[in-house]
């Protein structure tokens, strides 16, 4: 036990004494956090539109007024003449044009009809969806206020409503995401490391030709990362819900207890990736290339796992980062209990044992 | 007792297409200093390394304090103490870290076995806060051994301990050496430096994998089979042109600032006809002396 608990100090020492390390471990969450936060993110805001209004009638004035207060919009422009509009969109980084038709007021008032033109940049078809379906939904509300005072029969109301995630931020959707790339990289990139080091520098052979246990040297290597890595978890969770309002909504205590499982996991894959690699390079590369790509692309936290060809869908089953993500995000953001996730719990148990008994497997008593 | 003992040791690499250990067989007693010399890549490290349990043997036996290396080996590890080639300590923590964290390792403590490393980490006592990495060659040398010496092992594996050390450093860790033999320690030291095998009690010459003999320093140097000399003149490469073609002449060796030849029949052709065929040649400030061979001599004699 004394032994044990002398190997975990050096660990510590070792990665306290390296600002490199230091770094790459408490460094990257906040990164990441800060930058898919605030900067990549796919959520829309302030998307710059331009209003053409030949009817300036209470109507469409309206309309206007609650385009602009909408977060969503940014109100660029009123132009005079609709020919201005497709100049607009070259010259400027117009997402959206709407124009309003003389009498539109009196139409929709008389005819119970009016129209109303918007124009989209769908170079980015999501992005132009999004706002459509937003300004159609300020235009419906309008609608909406002006049923209310008349008794028009037959209207039909779709009610619509967002949820889990009503405001539509995308913090919600990432945040988990996050969490599964960096404790994985995180685990992965530093046992792994952390064993090849010692390898390379030569000190793995000396602790061989020890009495100490080879296997207790991959615990006590594996320990302070978990310490580590759990840390790191509060770092992420205090960042996102102070920083980004995520909300967290189930037991922290099953989020918690679900991160550990996930930080065993990848702890046995950084064992395994160290046992059949020599230098602290490859191990590195394999476990950025290895880790990182298939995290992001196969968890579905930046692409939809469900447009993905059949295939990419059958291979993103053997992610932990896949399963992970599923039940962190049920229990984060609606609130689930054990119940709802215990088959994919079992399936990153089953994962993380296959890994630690391979890596155990072939961990070397010899230097061949 | 033979405290390490090995019997026809074959080790290769790469699916058998190097063949770094060459039906190899020694054996060591107990308390002994026992040397193994030879160049770079002559299988040192392989041997030192089946011995410590870190290699298996393609086949052969081999054995320490009795035990087999293959079957036996956790009993080994508890009992020897080994320092690879390259310097393999902690280099982010401090001497006195390093030292217990070794000792732990071993299962003892630092204050257990003071006395065994008392008058080598005196030296590095003023150090004992610095980090292992910006210790000098010589110092670190002294507290890997140190460190592998801090559990009191019954035979001392040392890999070339001295390689990229300084002459002053060297020469201190080979007194410490000695010390450590006195205290019964058996110790098996490989180097590429054939002035210290003169420092050992019995040597092993190995080249390729193949141990070329085994024997006292003295006893090597004795069975050095003809008489040497040493020649010098004025211009060293073309003095080195005529010995080479002469005829009479059986070798010839540069060696330092002087050419290390030996005669076909020494008698037939003495010095002074050396010296006149020389002189004929144009060389000036010719020397030729007679000399006693050094264990050099008697390698590059049996790598021929």
């Amino acid at each position: 036990m004394k032994r044990f608990i002398s190997f975990v100090k050096k660990e510590f020492y070792h990665v306290f004494r390296d600002d490199k390390t230091l770094l790459m471990l408490f460094g990257m969450p906040i990164v990441l956090i800060l930058l898919f936060g605030f900067a990549v993110t796919n959520e829309i805001k302030n998307a710059q539109i331009v209003v053409c209004d030949y009817a300036k009638d209470p109507a469409s004035q309206e309309i206007i007024n609650k385009l602009s207060v909408n977060k969503s919009f940014h109100l660029k422009k009123a132009l005079l003449n609709h020919s201005q509009i497709e100049e607009e969109f070259k010259k400027e980084n117009i997402k959206l044009a709407i124009v309003f038709p003389t009498n539109f007021n009196e139409d929709l008032l008389h005819l119970n009809k009016a129209q109303i033109q918007i124009i989209a940049d769908a170079s980015d078809p999501n992005t132009a969806t999004t706002l459509i379906n937003r300004a159609t939904a300020i235009i419906m509300d309008y609608q909406k206020q002006l049923t209310l005072n008349s008794n028009l029969p037959y209207n039909i109301n779709p009610e619509i409503r967002m949820l889990y995630n009503p405001e539509l931020k995308g913090a919600t959707n990432f945040v988990p995401g996050i969490m599964a790339l960096v404790l994985l990289l995180v685990c992965v990139l530093m046992t792994a490391v952390s064993i090849v080091r010692e390898k390379e520098n030569g000190t793995m052979e000396v602790l061989l030709v020890s009495p100490f246990n080879p296997f207790l040297v991959i615990i006590s290597k594996a320990l302070p990362f978990l310490i580590l890595s759990l840390i790191n978890l509060a770092i992420i969770l205090v960042l996102s819900v102070t920083l980004l309002d995520t909300p967290i909504k189930g037991s922290i205590l099953l989020l918690v207890a679900e991160s550990t499982l996930l930080i065993i996991c990848a702890l046995s894959l950084g064992l395994l990736i160290s046992n059949n690699t020599k230098s602290q390079q490859t191990a590195m590369l394999l476990s950025m290339m290895g880790m990182m790509l298939p995290t992001m692309l196969f968890t579905g936290f930046m692409f939809p796992l469900e447009n993905m060809p059949v295939p990419l869908q059958v291979i993103a089953n053997i992610f932990p980062s896949k399963w992970y993500y599923i039940i962190i995000k049920s229990i984060m953001i609606k609130g689930l209990g054990f119940s709802a996730i215990w088959k994919e719990t079992l399936i990153l148990l089953g994962t993380t044992a296959l890994l630690l008994i391979l890596s155990l497997k072939t961990f070397k008593k010899r230097l061949e | 007792m033979k405290d390490v003992e090995l019997n026809n040791i074959v080790k290769t690499y790469n699916k058998g297409e190097i063949k770094a250990v060459n039906d190899v067989s020694f054996s060591v007693d107990k308390g002994e200093l026992f040397g193994l010399i030879g160049a770079d890549g002559a299988g040192k490290s392989s041997i030192f390394r089946i011995l410590t349990t870190l290699l298996l043997p393609d086949s052969g036996t081999a054995s320490v304090n009795g035990a087999d290396v293959i079957k036996d080996y956790k009993l080994i590890r508890k009992n020897v103490g080994y320092m690879p080639g390259k310097f393999s300590l902690y280099q982010d923590l401090s001497v006195a870290e390093n030292l217990n964290f070794f000792a732990t390792v071993f299962n003892t403590t630092v204050s257990e076995n003071y006395d065994l490393i008392k008058e080598i980490y005196i030296q590095l006592e003023p150090f004992k806060n610095r980090r292992a990495g910006k210790l000098s060659g010589g110092m670190k040398q002294k507290l890997a051994l140190c460190c592998a010496l801090i559990h009191r092992p019954t035979v001392l594996f040392l890999d070339e301990p001295t390689t990229g050390v300084d002459v002053v450093s060297r020469k201190e860790f080979w007194e410490m050496l000695k010390g450590l033999k006195q205290q019964g320690i058996t110790i098996l030291v490989s180097t590429p430096y054939m002035d210290e095998a003169t420092l050992c009690e019995r040597i092993a010459l190995i080249q390729n994998g193949r141990l070329m003999t085994i024997d006292t320093p003295d006893n090597i140097v004795k069975q050095f089979p003809d008489s040497l000399y040493a020649v010098r003149a004025d211009n060293m490469s073309k003095l080195q042109h005529i010995l080479r073609n002469n005829q009479q002449i059986k070798s010839c060796f540069s060696f330092g600032d002087y050419h290390h030849i030996t005669f076909q029949d020494d008698i037939a052709y003495s010095q002074n006809e050396l010296i006149q065929t020389l002189q004929s040649a144009n060389l000036k400030d010719i020397e030729i002396k007679h000399i006693t061979p050094s264990i050099e001599d008697c390698f590059i004699n049996l790598m021929n």
